[in-house]
């Protein structure tokens, strides 16, 4: 407690607020006194503005100043759209075989603006890179630990258990400096994830080891404008809480860069959810209603016309969607905290003739909006 | 500097001789600095540690928090949430705060009368560092109004009850001696109390000041050099050549005693955890009432005229309106802490002399220096004082 409760309780006061802590402390110098801030005398009041994009955002409620993707490495609004398809060749016996390659990095990133976290990653990025095959392929991941930790990939799916990247399995931890190669075909069909499985498995998956992992139905979902969104968090002083929430990492990201959409096209989401410390995460979308396919595992939505749906740890789902008007519509998790903490965003919805200039203000290019449509044609690129 | 040449040789001599650990000290600093000394591989991870500062509400609408970096080095707080959430700011110096530096930030929150906020700030490497608005309300801003009634407060915490308690004055002119040297027992005894509670609430700002005050163990310090020098400048004096002058003296020590109490009350109102009853200032009255007796027992045996009473009462009860004010308007808590830990010496002081008084009252009166007179009325002081306290105490 501080001085000054303690100080309270030594004396007389009639109400003493639940919390109190410090509110008095130390002046840089002797002789500079409490300051006055109703001394602004002459000038005008401040009232701080960011510099962020105007029209989106929650009034004040916003993070100050601008991530630098650059030194990243990764931009979240690229990885809307970057699925790895891998190396592709065909087997002897026809089938797909597509090759990748995962390396396990330690690397400081950028979270939030000016705010810096010691991250455990797959090829340096947070979340890894999304893995998009077909049903029936044939998934060989050179794995190599480049850190100074044991790490694991653990997929979801069905595979043997030598494949399934937990300790005492097959190889079990992959020591710093080793290497293994997960080899299992991709089923089932669905929106699926891998994460390390290493222990202590809170603090490997928290500080960002995980990715999505998308299997695709043989016979191909309709075309629509595809995005993944990985729900994280993260703990920056390590008290098993989360200060900063994101999709794809950075907190607030798409408030100061709406995804550019077209009005009346289909918008498929990719969601998951890998939320450590926290019960639940959950998607609301503003102004419309979507349908649900629990775990992407079906051809037929599994929740109709919802705007709120919920997901534990490791809980994922595709979500289809149109707009039926233009204009700037938030989705945020209708969990007010979260939202507050930094997990929300928004899509600009813009008639076609103006996707090229909504593309330019989001900052990308032609082949976003081209990898962005390209997912629902089975990567045939 | 070179030395003058006045001394000549041997003047110079001496001064060179002093010099030269001083150059080595340089050689040294500079080697350290150029090449760190070959300590690379001893440098663990960064330390960050900031003190949040007083806490402002300055307008509705607008939080201001200050910030002293108390840590090794630089620390860069990029974000700030309130009540968890993140919230647009805008910092003065904005960037990094250097070592021992402050910054103050904006916070356009709007905040919510009467109930309790949290501002959380975190710096670039994630740490977090929060404070409370434990009950929202305005800081009160300087004005005649506000400033005339923290002067009444601090008047009935302080004045008013020191000018009763010494109504007593005719009545404790009538007592024998043996009575008198009851009373001057429990003088002993109130004062005790009194620098025992100061050295705790000297202790309380001590802990929240940056680390680098070394708060916890300057207030002793502060304390025994206060003794020191006030024993140094009492000389060979005798309690009982100036009585009056020791009646200054218990005046003066607890008049710091009486700024602390103000300081408190002050603070609590401004943070809005203090509404000043009735039933307070009735409590306060009573329990400082007692000061009012110590002051003036001293000079039982003399004449003092009327204005060196109302001066007396000043000294010790004036410091609580001076204690409202700062603690209202603009609290600083090193200057708090210094002037209660040198309160905690001149307390000593005054218990020391009041002793010696009482020594040679007993010794006259041919009793044991801790009899039963003598050891009943110091009780009697402490008690007096702890019970009446339960009025104030929440």
């Amino acid at each position: 407690m501080s001085w000054w409760r303690s100080l309270l309780s030594r004396r007389d006061v009639l109400r003493v607020g639940a919390g109190g802590a410090a509110a008095l402390a130390g002046s840089a110098a002797l002789g500079q006194g409490g300051t006055h801030p109703a001394g602004h005398t002459g000038t005008a009041p401040v009232s701080p503005v960011p510099s962020t994009t105007a029209h989106a955002g929650h009034g004040n409620n916003l993070m100050v100043g601008a991530v630098n993707h650059k030194r990243n490495g990764f931009d979240p609004m690229a990885m809307l759209t970057d699925w790895d398809w891998g190396k592709v060749s065909t087997l002897p016996n026809g089938q797909t075989l597509r090759e990748y390659t995962m390396i396990a990095q330690d690397k400081e990133i950028e979270i939030a603006p000016g705010i810096f976290f010691p991250a455990w990653t797959y090829n340096g990025r947070v979340p890894g890179p999304t893995l998009r095959c077909t049903e029936g392929d044939r998934l060989r991941i050179t794995f190599i630990n480049a850190t100074i930790h044991a790490h694991t990939i653990h997929f979801h799916g069905v595979h043997s258990a030598e494949m399934d990247g937990v300790p005492g399995a097959g190889p079990g931890e992959i020591q710093p400096g080793g290497r293994f190669v997960y080899e299992f075909d991709a089923e089932p069909f669905g929106c699926h994830l891998y994460h390390c499985h290493a222990t202590s498995l809170k603090r490997h998956i928290h500080k960002g080891m995980y990715g999505a992992f998308i299997v695709d139905p043989k016979e191909g979902r309709p075309p629509a404008r595809e995005f993944v969104m990985v729900q994280n968090a993260f703990d920056t002083n390590f008290d098993g809480a989360n200060e900063i929430y994101a999709v794809n990492t950075v907190g607030f990201e798409f408030a100061r860069r709406p995804i550019p959409v077209q009005k009346g096209e289909l918008i498929r989401i990719y969601l998951i959810n890998i939320l450590e410390f926290d019960l639940i995460n959950s998607f609301h979308l503003h102004a419309n209603f979507f349908n649900y396919y629990d775990t992407g595992t079906t051809l037929e939505p599994t929740s109709r016309i919802v705007d709120t749906i919920m997901q534990a740890q490791g809980q994922r789902g595709i979500l289809e969607f149109k707009y039926k008007f233009t204009g700037n519509f938030m989705f945020h998790p209708h969990i007010s905290e979260f939202t507050e903490l930094g997990w929300m965003g928004s899509f600009q919805v813009v008639e076609p003739d103006a996707y090229p200039a909504a593309l330019k203000a989001a900052g990308v290019d032609a082949g976003w909006d081209q990898r962005s449509r390209q997912g629902a044609a089975g990567g045939r690129s | 500097m070179s030395a003058p040449a006045v001394g000549g040789g041997r003047w110079a001599s001496l001064w060179g001789l002093a010099l030269v650990p001083l150059l080595l000290l340089g050689a040294v600093l500079a080697y350290l600095v150029a090449t760190g000394g070959g300590l690379k591989t001893l440098q663990g991870p960064p330390v960050e540690q900031v003190k949040v500062g007083r806490v402002t509400l300055p307008e509705r609408g607008v939080i201001q928090v200050q910030v002293i970096n108390d840590g090794p080095q630089a620390v860069t707080i990029p974000q700030v949430m309130v009540d968890d959430a993140f919230w647009s700011f805008t910092a003065r110096p904005a960037g990094a705060i250097p070592r021992l530096g402050t910054a103050t930030l904006t916070i356009p929150y709007p905040w919510v009368e009467g109930e309790a906020h949290n501002v959380a700030l975190l710096t670039s490497l994630g740490t977090v560092f929060e404070a409370e608005i434990p009950v929202a309300t305005l800081t009160p801003q300087p004005g005649r109004d506000l400033f005339v009634r923290f002067g009444l407060v601090g008047l009935y915490v302080g004045v008013v009850p020191v000018l009763l308690g010494m109504l007593w004055f005719p009545w404790m002119r009538r007592l024998s001696a043996p009575a008198m040297n009851f009373i001057l027992a429990l003088t002993v005894g109130l004062l005790v109390y009194l620098a025992v509670g100061t050295y705790l609430d000297a202790q309380a700002f001590a802990a929240a000041l940056p680390a680098f005050w070394q708060g916890t163990p300057a207030v002793l310090l502060i304390a025994l050099l206060t003794l020191g020098v006030l024993l140094a400048l009492g000389g060979k004096r005798k309690p009982e050549d100036a009585p009056l002058g020791l009646s200054y003296r218990i005046a003066t020590g607890i008049g710091l005693h009486n700024l602390g109490e103000g300081l408190a009350i002050g603070a609590a109102f401004a943070l809005g955890e203090a509404a000043l009853g009735t039933f307070l200032i009735l409590g306060f009255t009573l329990h400082n009432i007692t000061e009012g007796v110590g002051i003036v027992a001293p000079v039982v045996r003399h004449r003092p005229r009327l204005t060196q009473f109302a001066l007396l009462a000043l000294i010790a009860g004036g410091p609580a309106i001076l204690g409202t004010w700062l603690g209202g308007f603009a609290f600083n808590p090193v200057l708090a802490t210094v002037f209660l830990a040198v309160g905690v010496g001149a307390i000593v002081q005054v218990v020391w002399e009041v002793s010696r008084l009482v020594a040679r009252n007993t010794a006259a009166l041919g009793a044991p220096l801790v009899g039963w007179s003598t050891l009943g009325g110091f009780t009697v002081g402490v008690a007096l004082m702890y019970f009446t306290a339960f009025f104030v105490k929440f």
